[in-house]
């Protein structure tokens, strides 16, 4: 017991590491900051894409959102940070996890949006098209509000699993929350570091998990 | 480097294509075997925990949800190093595959136990209560009642949960499990090359592709019969 204790919860070594862990907070806080909007956005355009009136648009677009939602992220990642140097482009880091988590999150916010615009029966467009709203007003003004209300506990169960994933950032040397708390634990020889890094991720998380539980319920009555 | 034929000779080298076939495939089957292991464990912990649950047992339910939002607001990789370099401090020394296997077992658990537990609630009261009348315990009720009509709304979130999860068996990577990405990420290294890398991001969509797409169909089906 007292191993354990020393091992995992020694307050003296978390104390040392909170710096270095809330400075990987920081980096966890800005890849967020960065690829949440960015998938959200590149979601949408998956979306609207795979509804295209061009047949070969449209078949691109679930190509791509299936291919990229059968390879793990962390696969993509390190293919992009150590794949391209030798195409002759060399991202840093950061570059890496913005281009590879674009790819990754972009097909799964894409394939919710697409369940999401599906929802809404036709009638809504032709009522909307017929108070002669433009296709795109309608879009923007009538579907995807309604849209969006309908798959809202997906959508931000998706998010919660970004700001999760931004975790493997860690693998390619980005300073993030994970990575800082390893490296302590690599000094210290002790795992109350990575204990720390868990119960922050923890009390950022927590809520949010049991928001989604109470959406869902909310959606499903 | 020349241009096109250096892109070629830098990601589909035949040379080396050939060379690494082996060590890609054998990265496939121990993907494959730890995924499977993963997928049976996990999905049968969550059902168990489930049924737990339905018996309404306070403490117990309350540990049950406590474990299930731990493991869903963790993020895997946290928990498989937490385990992998933890546990070695306390006398229990365990191979990297099953602390892979260990992790990505209870984190599925613990969302499919949330998705049993949904489709255990959404079967009418009505339907317990007639099913006790005709003289069956709560057990019997649970067993050939309530679970036969709660399962099936639950298959394709459980599909795609286990899609998403069994994709984290590339993080065993990191520990050191000799994986697909693990085989490819070292014959890179030795190779100086990436077409190992094509060729493991090629082989996950090999296994996976068939997976989603199924995943998508048994959505679609699953739907239209809630209608």
């Amino acid at each position: 017991m007292e191993a354990i204790v020393e091992q995992f919860f020694n307050i003296p070594i978390m104390q040392r590491a909170l710096p270095l862990l809330l400075m990987g907070l920081r980096q966890t806080a800005l890849i967020c900051l960065m690829v949440i909007p960015l998938g959200l956005a590149g979601g949408l355009a998956f979306a609207l894409l795979s509804r295209s009136s061009l047949r070969a648009v449209r078949s691109a677009a679930v190509v791509g959102i299936d291919f990229f939602r059968a390879v793990p992220p962390l696969v993509l990642l390190i293919f992009v940070y150590s794949g391209l140097p030798f195409a002759g482009v060399r991202p840093s880091p950061f570059t890496a996890v913005a281009i590879a988590f674009f790819l990754n999150t972009s097909s799964y916010y894409g394939e919710i949006y697409r369940a999401g615009i599906e929802s809404i029966g036709l009638g809504q467009w032709d009522a909307a098209r017929s108070t002669g709203l433009t296709a795109s007003q309608t879009l923007a003004y009538v579907v995807l509000p309604q849209a969006v209300r309908n798959v809202l506990p997906d959508l931000v169960s998706n998010t919660v699993e970004v700001v999760k994933l931004t975790s493997i950032a860690s693998v390619v040397a980005l300073p993030e929350l994970l990575y800082s708390a390893d490296m302590a634990r690599s000094v210290t020889f002790n795992s109350s570091p990575l204990v720390l890094a868990a119960a922050i991720y923890l009390v950022m998380l927590w809520p949010i998990v049991r928001l989604v539980s109470r959406l869902e319920r909310r959606i499903a009555t | 480097m020349q241009h096109g034929f250096g892109f070629l000779d830098a990601f589909f080298n035949p040379g080396l294509i050939e060379r690494y076939l082996p060590d890609i495939a054998k990265g496939m089957a121990v993907t494959i075997e730890i995924a499977a292991a993963v997928v049976v464990t996990g999905i049968l912990l969550g059902l168990v925990l489930a049924i737990a649950r339905s018996f309404r047992v306070l403490p117990v339910s309350a540990l049950i949800v406590l474990f299930v939002d731990v493991f869903r607001a963790l993020p895997p990789l946290v928990l498989v190093l937490l385990v992998y370099f933890g546990l070695p401090n306390v006398g229990i020394y365990l191979p990297s595959f099953a602390v892979l296997w260990l992790v990505l077992s209870l984190v599925l658990a613990a969302f499919c136990e949330e998705i049993f537990w949904a489709g255990i609630l959404s079967v009418p009261k009505g339907q317990w209560e007639a099913a006790r009348s005709t003289g069956l315990g709560f057990v019997g009720a649970l067993a050939y009642v309530v679970l036969p009509q709660a399962l099936r709304l639950t298959v394709p979130p459980i599909t795609n949960r286990t899609i998403a999860i069994t994709k984290n068996t590339a993080l065993g990577t990191v520990i050191g499990v000799g994986e697909i990405l693990n085989q490819a990420t070292t014959a890179q290294s030795f190779s100086g090359n990436a077409t190992p890398l094509m060729m493991g991001a090629i082989a996950y969509v090999m296994l996976f592709i068939p997976v989603v797409v199924l995943g998508r169909s048994l959505e679609t089906r699953f739907a239209w019969r809630r209608g």
